[in-house]
């Protein structure tokens, strides 16, 4: 079994070389038929890595110890479920999986541009092409997961494995890493198509129509998997944070932001012909941005919290990356003149202006959490001594950025194209402005005086006000036309212009997660050291302990505490954390207990026990609003389907064209 | 005024502004990595910036001190007492023989106060090739390829 795997990642690397070669050659010498192969090649590189990968996933589920990856990350006190897990749990079996979701995006690629822009086509899978090239060499030569355990020269197994680290034992984690992996490598696709269209001189914007489902697709797994790590970070690992500015966790974002950037500047290429050759940077760099964010996870090139084992792939990842890069600028310097803008910046109170601030503000903080990130290893390069900085540095910068994008949200879509009035600002901004300035006034008397806090509620207020106003007057046009019920003038809106009202929601989404986001500047905590029966207090909250137990189960050792809580003197029930040490990897892990609500998250940490065993540690914290975050990511992905429905009215873009300049002379009477 | 001066103008306050808060940013959070040795090398200028120092973690070292943690880290035979009185609780990965980087300042009296601990398992995620330790320790697989 091991040999057929080991056998077809081979083979996958050869069709996959075969797949790149046939079709530059192919476009090159014009040779229909070597298009066509490389393209079938596609999918024989798919129905390989499907059979490794397969053969891995049985090794799994059937506890088979010989193999290394198997005993290193399964041991049979698992659940089916997260031996399978396990697939994604370690080094070899995640690069796999990497490799596993490349394939099937090519053959689904190649599956469904079947006649479609045959000229960039073999370039498109070409690009694919060379990256699972790569990811295939990693697979069958370097990191292999068909390694086996032997002694001298004969193939042993061990008894058991040593399980699949115990923090991943967790929902969230079962689908945060096929999340992101899927986010990582999906944009894979609109870059492919990018380059196509540079390669072969393509004019206007077909690549960008035709992978935008693709990169709103990819953008929506890489939010979940984002934020399924917050989430995660924050009930398993006791810390009761959701986001820390550890490497691992700023790799994902950085794509995601650039991702964003694009989602937002392709609609001045759609609308305006401008910011050509932005776009076709953005995307390069998030795909980019996406193959640093997986070396950063493995290579160990920056510590991390939870970076994999260091392991000898990192030349191959810096080699891929500087070939990219090198690539990337040299076709787009080349192409310049094909990429020329059609329209001209006129007013900085403009639509225009507002996109081209977005993208400032998202790069800039992008770069911010990029330098901060590599600055452990641009200090060591450039003065020897290697320095690090942590949070106090991402936040500085990022919450004033965070916040004027907040702004930016609510001045963006109301504004005008080319230039504004000052009456019309008047007309879309008063009210808005008038809530924000109320709204903070109230808060600051009510006795909250975080600057950031005031401004992030008041502006929160402020977008969420002229988001509802275009959905009134849009809805009210269609309910006195149409005569429509209300609900009904609301659905037909979103759905003649799904784009438009589905990023609005989205929009609401981010404003709903900026709530949470804000509720951190009033966190509260306490840790106690406590035994049967005595009290403490967080907050307005009471806790008494009423029970110290401890155990053993076949998979771990558990100790737990029976706490009854009250708030304001009112009963509001027991809560139970747990720590837990896991046998088979020796590891403790925590089984924190939240109280959620809208307006706070009362969280208990068992943290652990004192010297003498008889005294337990425990850790309380209050976290005002955080449930905001999660509700407003579901609203998130609802807005991002809502943009993935067809509009019910075609609307081709109609592009805005000065024709001639109004002047006193020329104006007929 | 001509649009693309008041743009250029706008940008550049914008960048402006941003690269001032990063820098005030990175001088009020940055940290030096530095061994064991190289802490008790530098002598008393060890105390003036703030450090991140890595170490294995004694076998037995840990003792909860009220609301304090007391450990002592190993590296290349030095010792260091560390204390560590942050707020939040300790990673999950941190236990006895973990690898672990203590983020703080070096006391007068030689102690490491440390506010932030992270702690990675002997390797983290990944058990090294042969070090992993089978249920049956009677014998040692190797791996091949």
């Amino acid at each position: 079994m091991e040999n057929l795997g080991a056998l077809s990642l081979v083979l996958a690397f050869c069709f996959a070389v075969y797949a790149f070669l046939g079709s530059v050659v192919g476009a090159w010498k014009q040779r229909p038929f070597l298009i066509l192969s490389s393209q079938r090649a596609v999918y024989a590189v798919w129905g390989l890595v499907t059979l490794a990968s397969a053969l891995l996933v049985n090794a799994l589920l059937t506890s088979d110890f010989r193999f290394a990856y198997v005993a290193a990350h399964s041991n049979r006190e698992m659940t089916n479920n997260f031996k399978f897990t396990a697939w994604w749990g370690g080094q070899e079996g995640s690069l796999l999986f990497w490799s596993w979701i490349l394939a099937t995006y090519s053959a689904v690629v190649v599956f469904n541009s079947k006649n479609k822009l045959r000229n960039i086509m073999p370039y498109v899978v070409a690009t694919m092409a060379v990256t699972q090239v790569f990811f295939l060499i990693l697979n069958a030569f370097v990191v292999s997961p068909f390694q086996m355990l032997a002694v001298g020269k004969g193939i042993t197994s061990v008894p058991d494995g040593q399980g699949l680290n115990p923090l991943l034992q967790y929902w969230a984690m079962q689908i945060h890493p096929p999340m992101l992996y899927l986010g990582y490598v999906g944009f894979v696709v609109p870059f492919a198509f990018a380059l196509g269209s540079l390669i072969v001189k393509q004019p206007g914007d077909a690549w960008i129509h035709t992978t935008r489902r693709w990169t709103l697709v990819t953008w929506m797994f890489q939010t979940c998997g984002i934020v399924l790590g917050a989430g995660w970070a924050y009930a398993v690992l006791g810390w009761g944070g959701y986001w820390g500015w550890d490497p691992v966790e700023n790799a994902s974002l950085l794509p995601w932001i650039t991702g964003t950037a694009f989602l937002h500047s392709v609609m001045m290429q759609e609308k305006k012909g401008m910011m050509k050759v932005w776009n076709i940077v953005l995307i390069s760099a998030t795909f980019l941005l996406c193959i640093l964010g997986t070396s950063l996870t493995r290579t160990g090139l920056v510590s991390s919290v939870h970076a994999f084992a260091q392991s000898p792939i990192g030349p191959y990842f810096a080699g891929f990356l500087a070939l990219g890069v090198g690539f990337t600028t040299w076709i787009i310097l080349a192409r310049l003149d094909y990429l020329k803008s059609e329209s001209q910046l006129e007013s900085v109170m403009s639509r225009e202006s507002s996109f081209l601030f977005n993208n400032l503000f998202l790069l800039a903080s992008c770069f911010a959490i990029l330098w901060g990130t590599l600055f452990p290893v641009i200090s060591e390069y450039a003065t020897g001594e290697k320095v690090s900085v942590d949070a106090p540095f991402f936040n500085r910068v990022n919450v004033p950025i965070g916040l004027i994008l907040l702004l930016l949200t609510g001045v963006g879509p109301l504004i005008a194209w080319r230039r504004s009035s000052l009456d019309q600002l008047r007309r879309n901004f008063l009210w808005p402005t008038v809530a924000m300035v109320v709204t903070i006034a109230a808060l600051a008397a009510s006795g909250i005086h975080h600057i950031y806090a005031l401004m992030s509620f008041g502006l929160c207020v402020f977008v969420t006000w002229t988001i509802v106003s275009e959905f009134f007057k849009g809805a009210a046009s269609i309910h006195a036309k149409d005569g429509l019920a209300w609900p009904q003038a609301f659905m037909e809106l979103t759905h003649r212009n799904t784009r438009r009202y589905g990023g609005y929601i989205v929009h609401m989404g981010i404003v709903a997660m900026f709530i949470g986001f804000t509720g951190a500047a009033f966190n509260q905590d306490t840790t106690v050291e406590v035994t049967i029966g005595e009290k403490f207090k967080i907050g307005h909250y009471e806790i008494l302990v009423k029970e110290l137990k401890d155990g053993d189960l076949p998979n771990y050792i558990w100790q737990h505490a029976k706490l009854a809580v009250w708030k304001n003197g009112e009963f509001l029930g027991e809560m139970e954390p747990e720590r837990r040490l896991y046998k088979a990897s020796r590891q403790p892990a925590s089984e924190v207990k939240i109280r959620r609500r809208m307006n706070e998250d009362l969280y208990i940490n068992f943290a652990s026990t004192s010297e003498d065993s008889k005294k337990a540690v425990l850790q309380a914290y209050i976290f005002p609003l955080v449930s905001w975050i999660w509700a407003g990511f579901w609203v998130v992905l609802i807005g991002t389907w809502v943009c993935l429905v067809p509009s019910k009215v075609k609307r081709e873009y109609p592009k805005t064209e000065v024709v001639g300049i109004a002047t006193k002379d020329n104006v007929p009477v | 005024m001509n649009p693309t001066l008041k743009f250029g103008g706008l940008i550049v306050v914008v960048l402006a502004t941003l690269g001032w808060l990063a820098v005030g940013g990175i001088g009020e959070s940055k940290s030096y990595y530095k061994t064991i040795p190289e802490v008790r090398a530098m002598g008393d200028n060890a105390a003036k910036a703030r450090l991140r120092v890595a170490g294995d973690v004694k076998q037995g070292s840990i003792k909860h001190i009220g609301k304090e943690v007391h450990f002592t880290m190993i590296q290349e035979n030095q010792t260091m007492n560390v204390v560590y009185n942050g707020t939040e609780p300790l990673p999950d990965t941190f236990r006895d023989g973990s690898q672990a980087l203590a983020d703080g300042r070096l006391q007068a009296d030689g102690t490491f106060h440390a506010s932030k601990i992270q702690a990675k398992c002997a390797s983290k995620y990944e058990a090294k090739p042969g070090g992993g330790k089978p249920a049956d320790a009677s014998y040692a697989p190797k791996r091949v390829s």
